[in-house]
């Protein structure tokens, strides 16, 4: 039996904006693995963060359900939401979303600290952690001395401070290079790999492609179809075809 | 593997925690909170000013001195007049404008940092703490340094219009005089424009770090400042 980490069941989110009424999501029916790569792939206001907000729990949907590990998220207290956010999912954001006001190693420490882990452990966790992204070198920087793929290696050492089982990640490369773009990619799909967490990635970047093991692609705030690894390969092996 | 676990509930955080993250962020935005402190600080120290500078006036106009009843020609009876009143309540409206403005603004500017924190497993009780804490420091400091200023201020006015009879009878205590009304002295001044100082800061930065702390995350950092 496939094991589902994330079911999300006629998810729909309206923004209301005076008297509009903005359909985000359109009723989204996804169930994605443990363990899986998935990329939400889609043109910019296709609904692609409104998705991965309620994923994350970083908002509500105004109709229908999100489960994560089989928990209806809307039946979660304040304080589960707060746990949940801590400890089961680690956030990665196109802007990086780093605490300015605290060091490379202050920003990884500081989910620890709100789980109640002790100083020297979070310290030497912390140090670990942005060895493992490639800053050992430079953990008492305050990101604005960060280049942005650094900023974005340190969003990636905290998002994964207190072991999570998934990881989401919204455009973590649109503001990159192709290049630092490309490693920011390789980092996450090890973490995937090496670690086994699910790795739930928003992006219109097509480096993406092939690191993902299923596409959802998402238009007008619907799912428009879902790819798989090997119906991808083809796709991106015509992609490479058509250049010579 | 913490799968099909249910979820915890998060716990929270020590108040020596708080206490450590609030100064680091008090200290590393330094430049960005001597501004505020400095409109706490201003606000202060006119309101503060301005009523010493009354408390002066009164007490040596019962003094009974020649110059300072020929200061006070505006003065229909013995006591506050209208135009006093009026100058203290108008710095009264400018203080609590004022500083609730320039907390307003600190807290506004900080709405992407609260949805990040709550991302990061922060309770909306944490990040009112938070600013309840870096307020309520900035607020005493700011008013006290004010205080100071605004007593500084009023003594040297004073020190042009009555000379050096200012410290002979300066209303230093609080006096009951007389005519049986109540003189709160310079110090209680000082005092209460630095408990008032504080309170108006914590109100004005905890009041909407609180709002912000109960948006749901995405819509606390999609605001742009
Ligand atoms: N908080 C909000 N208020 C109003 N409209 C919003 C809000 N967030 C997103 N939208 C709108 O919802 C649609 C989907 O946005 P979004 O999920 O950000 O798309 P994507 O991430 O795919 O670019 C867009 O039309 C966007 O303008
Ligand atoms: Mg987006």
């Amino acid at each position: 039996m496939a094991d589902i980490v994330v079911k999300t069941e006629d998810v729909v989110k309206e923004y209301r904006m005076g008297s509009n009424i903005l359909r985000a999501l359109d009723g989204i029916n996804i169930e994605i693995e443990r363990g899986e790569y998935i990329s939400l792939m889609g043109p910019s206001g296709s609904g692609k963060s409104t998705l991965f907000n309620m994923i994350g729990a970083l908002d509500r949907p105004t109709e229908g359900q999100v489960y994560i590990d089989g928990q209806n998220m809307s039946q979660l207290s304040q304080r589960q939401i707060a746990a949940f956010r801590c400890h089961r999912v680690g956030y990665i954001f196109q802007s990086y979303n780093l605490l300015h006001v605290r060091s490379a190693h202050g920003n990884v420490t500081l989910p620890m600290i709100f789980a109640g882990i002790p100083e020297k452990q979070r310290n030497e966790k912390a140090e670990q952690l942005l060895d493992l992204v490639g800053l050992g070198d430079r953990m008492y920087h305050l990101p604005d001395e960060l280049s942005g793929g650094q900023r974005q290696r340190v969003a990636i050492a905290r998002a994964l401070a207190n072991d999570p089982s998934i990881v989401l990640a919204d455009e973590p490369t649109a503001n990159l290079d192709t290049i630092t773009g490309r490693e920011i990619i390789d980092l996450i799909k090890r973490l995937n790999t090496d670690q086994g967490v699910t790795v739930i990635s928003a992006t219109h970047d097509l480096k993406m492609l092939d690191v993902s093991d299923r596409i959802v692609d998402i238009r007008d705030g619907l799912v428009e179809r879902v790819r798989n690894r090997d119906e991808i390969d083809i796709e991106v092996g015509e992609v490479g075809g058509e250049g010579h | 593997m913490q799968q099909r676990t249910p979820i915890e509930e998060q716990i929270d955080l020590p108040f020596v925690e708080s206490l450590r993250i609030s100064f680091q962020s008090l200290k590393i935005r330094f430049g960005r909170s001597i501004i505020t402190t400095a409109g706490i600080t201003l606000g202060i120290a006119f309101l503060v000013s301005v009523w010493t500078n009354n408390e002066i006036g009164l007490a040596l106009q019962e003094s009974g001195r020649q110059s300072a009843i020929n200061t006070f020609e505006e003065t229909t009876e013995k006591g506050i007049s209208t135009k006093d009143i009026w100058l203290i309540v108008m710095s009264l409206i400018v203080c609590v404008v004022g500083i609730a403005n320039s907390m307003l603004m600190a807290v506004t500017e900080r709405f992407r940092e609260i949805g990040t924190m709550k991302c990061l497993g922060a309770l909306d009780g944490f990040v009112v703490r938070l600013f309840l804490l870096e307020s309520g420091f900035q607020g005493f400091s700011g008013a006290l340094i004010g205080a100071l200023i605004g007593t500084l201020g009023a003594v040297l006015l004073g020190l042009k219009d009555y000379g050096l009879d200012l410290f002979f009878y300066f209303p230093l205590l609080p006096a009951q005089p007389e005519d049986g009304t109540m003189r709160l002295g310079v110090i209680v001044v000082i005092l209460l424009g630095c408990i008032l100082g504080m309170i108006l800061a914590v109100i004005g930065s905890s009041f909407p770090a609180w709002r912000a702390a109960k948006l749901p995350p995405a819509e606390a950092m999609r605001t742009e400042v």
